[in-house]
């Protein structure tokens, strides 16, 4: 038996989905964009909006974000995706917008443009990773730092007095009235990459009811930028990060009590 | 005849990104430019074309809902004053940078810092050499009358597409606060989907089966790259310099000197050529109306014609070096310039002018 | 035939939009026009200016220092700008309010008591349009009947009543004014 042999349409156990291209992903061994940026992508075929969906891919390591994923993307300036998908939304209300943000983007420099864009009540889809550390620049404090945590910029540690504390963000956008849907969750697991997948589509589908602004906040590992194992990175965050910035559903407009 | 409207230059930028079938417009209040969202805000455009109006949280943000809708193919624009174009600056060396066509207006006020809300032209450098970061130049246009703040919108529009690159209309607060009559063109509907798609092949609508996926960045980490991508642009910027230089020219015919002033400062040097005339001193102007690219050829030739040239602005002399760069040394050129926003007056540039040439 | 006129007075005196009927009757009899006015805060409850030129040809400088025509709503304007009439000018003032009048002898000063006007015809806020009558009737720069055009380019359709009372109040303007 031969490769040819093996490669038949009914040996055929699983297939990659053909909303990720073919390119080799940039990120590092064991990093959590490459599993949320398949779980967006799944989410894509299986809604069938290829062609109605607009993405914003920010500054950080995730700027490569249009490489990777087989659909239009625009690639914004650091921290202004909200701006760019709030312009792209009202002037194709159709089109599913969603901007990819990590937490240096979105929770530092960008602050302005995600609380308005909350505020506002764009009907977007924000996907949000927190991984308590700027990657691409080489491990320097983000704002969502734990305290303690060591970076390139805080080398003894977060210190609050020097550093001031962690940004959680979330429940500070939950009680704007322009949000509908947001979720913390994570892809260090199986069962919970099924979870955060289906909190993925969930939002895509809240961004076309007209109810304002969905957005799932992923805890991820920099296991580089940590300077540790894939699987002390994952260990680590669950003992640290979860307790920070604890998993699940903190708010959900249309959930029923 | 067409009809003819008394308005401010910023309401005429406002009725005019209606009529011209504008698609968006993103913006934050300043002084001296708020009238023109509140124009838009009052017409609600939404209801009648479907153009989007916006009030953004900052002018940082302004700027980036711009690039968003521009990534889309869409006629977008924003406007603001000096300070707020300074925050803006950062988002048009991305839409250079991406080859986003836009349209962007600065009714300019004095700085620097928040400065003063009186009229000024002191945002010559920041807006004609760039402005943000790296190696770009946006097509800037000096109105100097509330028509041309009108009929600059649909040029502007023209030019963003037609080179993809932002367009900046570098008005001033008096073009901005000052009512004129308007002769209100033909209106032009929005664009189509199918017109869209044969404009902006690039543009992020969405993947369709029958192309690749689109995306739109100015990012390029390689040094080869990114030095390919600048010679486009160098190429870009030489064709439009070939193509696109527009002045106007008033008395030059016989003049022996020549003022060269843009925007207000335009229609000041008018009335400062009559003056002269009456004196029988033979004073002409060129007005350019582009600053990028700027008339340097027509001011060669003219080098050799007048005896000399002064270059009258509401800064320090900022556009006296591009004059000074243009004739390269074939005859004295002088500067008067006010800032603050004080504004001179005819007699004053006549002083100013006779002092330079040593008349009498 | 080209006139600049300087108008001022308090914010709310209408100043600034008696300068663009005034703009606007004169556009309805073919002429050329701007108007500039002074901005910022001053235009929030403190002096506020506009400067209106007419003119059969094409208009170069919208900003000039000398006037043919001054219109003085209060004595902060009166001393700003009394100075700023050309020789043989015209100044047209209300003294109401007023403690120093003008006392240059090169130019024709003219006199309206507006508030008095405004109040025969029974509505303040036509005030500033007792004033504009002042001024049409020493100088008739536009016929009546594109005055008339004018204000209905000015007030919207849904205040067509107003029209009347407008017109007027610069009727009343016209009978009211003195040349000193």
């Amino acid at each position: 038996m031969n490769i040819e042999d093996i490669k038949k349409p009914e040996n055929i156990v699983y297939k990659k989905t053909p909303i990720l291209t073919d390119n080799v992903m940039h990120y590092c061994p064991g990093c959590s964009h490459g599993t949320v940026h398949k779980l967006v992508a799944e989410v894509i075929e299986e809604m069938g909006i290829q062609d109605k969906t607009i993405a914003i891919s920010p500054v950080g390591c995730s700027v490569f974000a249009y490489n990777y994923l087989n659909i239009d993307w625009q690639q914004a300036a650091h921290g202004r995706a909200p701006a760019l998908a709030t312009a792209t939304k009202r002037l194709n209300p159709d089109k599913y917008v969603f901007t990819y943000q990590g937490d240096g983007d979105l929770a530092s420099i960008g602050t302005a443009e995600i609380i308005h864009a909350c505020s506002r009540g764009e009907n977007i889809v924000v996907i949000f990773i927190n991984n308590g550390i700027y990657g691409m620049t080489g491990g320097q404090m983000a704002p969502t730092t734990l305290l303690g945590m060591k970076t390139a910029t805080t080398p003894y540690g977060r210190d609050a007095k020097l550093n001031g504390f962690p940004l959680v963000l979330a429940p500070m956008i939950a009680q704007l009235d322009g949000t509908a849907f947001i979720t913390r969750q994570s892809v260090h697991t199986a069962p919970a990459a099924r979870k955060a997948k289906a909190a993925i589509r969930k939002a895509f589908e809240y961004s076309q009811k007209g109810i304002g602004l969905s957005f799932v906040e992923i805890v991820a590992t920099c296991n580089s930028g940590w300077k540790m194992s894939p699987v002390a990175a994952n260990k680590w965050m669950v003992e640290n990060m979860f307790t920070k910035y604890p998993l699940g559903d903190i708010k959900d407009v249309l959930k029923q009590e | 005849m067409a009809e003819k409207i008394l308005m401010k230059g910023n309401e005429a930028i406002a009725i005019s990104a209606i009529r011209n079938g504008a698609d968006g417009y993103f913006g934050y209040p300043i002084t001296p430019q708020s009238e023109v969202m509140e124009t838009l805000m009052k017409e609600r455009p939404w209801l009648t074309t479907g153009m989007v109006v916006l009030q953004a949280e900052s002018e940082t943000s302004s700027i980036n809902m711009v690039y968003g809708g521009a990534c889309c193919g869409k006629k977008v624009m924003t406007s603001s004053s000096s300070p707020g174009i300074s925050l803006m600056c950062e988002g048009l060396s991305y839409l250079a940078g991406a080859e986003l066509p836009c349209v962007v207006v600065n009714c300019q006020r004095g700085g620097p810092g928040l400065g003063t809300i009186q009229p000024s032209q002191s945002d010559y450098n920041q807006c004609v050499k760039g402005g943000g970061h790296g190696d770009y130049n946006a097509i800037v246009l000096a109105p100097a009358s509330a028509q041309d703040m009108y009929d600059f919108v649909d040029t502007g529009f023209d030019l963003a597409f037609k080179y993809r690159t932002p367009v900046i209309i570098l008005a001033d607060g008096i073009v901005g606060q000052m009512m004129e009559k308007v002769e209100l063109r033909p209106e032009k509907p929005r664009m189509t989907e199918e017109e869209l798609k044969a404009i902006a092949p690039w543009a992020t609508t969405g993947k369709s089966a029958d192309r690749s996926y689109n995306f739109i960045t100015s990012l390029a980490l390689e040094s080869d790259v990114q030095e390919r991508f600048n010679q486009k642009l160098a190429a870009k910027y030489e064709v439009i310099k070939e193509n696109e230089v527009r002045y106007e020219e008033y008395q030059t015919a016989d003049a022996e000197y020549l003022f060269v002033a843009f925007g207000c400062s335009a229609r000041i040097c008018e009335a400062v050529v009559d003056q002269l005339r009456e004196e029988g001193i033979k004073a002409g102007l060129l007005r350019p109306v582009t600053l990028f690219p700027f008339p340097a050829k027509r001011l060669q030739e003219l080098s050799g014609q007048v005896k000399s040239m002064m270059s009258i602005e509401l800064n320090l002399g900022q556009m006296v070096d591009d004059v000074k760069l243009a004739v390269n040394g074939a005859c004295p050129v002088g500067f008067y310039g006010r800032q603050g926003g004080n504004i001179y007056t005819p007699d004053e540039i006549v002083e100013a002018f006779k002092k330079f040439n040593n008349l009498k | 035939m080209k006139e600049e006129i300087i108008i001022a007075g308090f914010g709310g005196q209408g100043v600034l939009s008696m300068g663009k009927i005034l703009a606007y009757c004169a556009i309805m009899q073919d002429m050329e026009v701007t108007w500039m006015p002074s901005y910022g805060p001053e235009m929030r409850g403190g002096t506020a200016n506009v400067c209106v030129i007419v003119s059969d040809k094409k208009i170069s400088s919208p900003i000039v220092t000398k006037y043919d025509t001054a219109i003085i709503l209060n004595q902060q304007s009166l001393d700003k700008f009394e100075s700023t009439v050309k020789p043989g000018g015209l100044l047209i003032y209300d003294p109401n309010g007023i403690i120093n009048p003008p006392t240059r002898t090169d130019i024709k000063i003219c006199r309206i008591d507006a508030i008095n006007v405004a109040a025969q015809v029974g509505n303040s806020k036509v005030y500033n349009m007792a004033v504009m009558g002042a001024y049409l009737k020493i100088k008739p720069i536009v016929s009546f009947d594109n005055i008339d055009k004018g204000l209905a380019k000015c007030i919207p359709a849904r205040y067509a009543d107003l029209i009347a009372l407008n017109k007027a109040a610069i009727e009343e303007g016209m009978k009211a004014v003195e040349e000193l």
